[in-house]
């Protein structure tokens, strides 16, 4: 039987449009995995680039830290706490860009935790094609913590 | 290990997080991390752990929550290695 991570879905603090998680197919202590597919429809596309869409190496990393670092740290909080509770922030980002991807494009990112500790979650992360090729991979970082406490 | 030496060790720690507006010799024994070092909370955390690497010592959240000062960290330092 297939795992449901579903509660972590809705603890994200995102929303259209800048959710950039559809389904997380496996998370445990050592990381995160997750599904996006870009919607050909999406704002950033008509301005980037002038008629040549293509996805955006910042949206890109989102994507990546909203699965690989975002997902993985509510997960590691647990299930108790509670979404209103949770305060979060990127501290840093080192991305490498190997291959575009474009308007309808489905993505699988594969995080693996470096640390977290004292709030900081740092993670390394792929992010695949559907040819399974490499797209982008790096190291980020964040906090993430349980405020009011 | 000597005073000097660890406050020498620190420092050394210190200086790799420091942002640009900030010098080496900017550090001072009673230097607040956050309020004149510039320091953000996610570099203290990377300061802490190469502490904890540098003096083979651990830390728990209760030290990351006195950790204020350049001399709060040693007096932790301090006590840690005295523990073991």
């Amino acid at each position: 039987m297939k795992e449901s991570f579903n509660w972590i879905l809705n603890r994200l603090p995102y929303t259209e449009p800048f959710l950039f998680v559809n389904e997380i197919s496996h998370v445990d202590d050592k990381g995160a995995e997750g599904t996006y597919r870009f919607s050909s429809d999406a704002d950033f596309y008509k301005g980037h680039f002038k008629n040549n869409p293509v996805t955006p190496g910042v949206i890109l990393t989102e994507c990546c830290a909203q699965i690989g670092l975002v997902c993985l740290g509510i997960f590691l909080l647990g299930e108790k706490t509670k979404l209103e509770n949770i305060s979060i922030g990127m501290s840093s980002s080192e991305m490498e860009f190997l291959l575009p991807v474009f308007p309808g494009e489905r993505v699988k990112v594969v995080s693996e935790l470096v640390y977290f500790r004292f709030q900081k979650l740092k993670c390394e992360i792929k992010m695949y094609n559907e040819d399974d090729k490499l797209v982008c991979k790096g190291i980020l970082a964040g906090m993430i913590g349980v405020a009011n406490e | 290990m000597l005073k000097e030496e660890k406050y020498q060790k620190l420092k050394d720690i210190i200086k790799i997080y420091l942002p640009e507006d900030v010098a080496v010799t900017d550090i001072e024994q009673d230097s607040h991390f956050m309020n004149n070092l510039n320091i953000n909370s996610a570099n203290l955390v990377d300061i802490v752990l190469d502490v904890e690497d540098a003096f083979d010592i651990r830390l728990e959240n209760d030290d990351m929550d006195q950790m204020q000062t350049v001399n709060d960290a040693m007096a932790i330092i301090d006590a840690k290695l005295a523990e073991k």
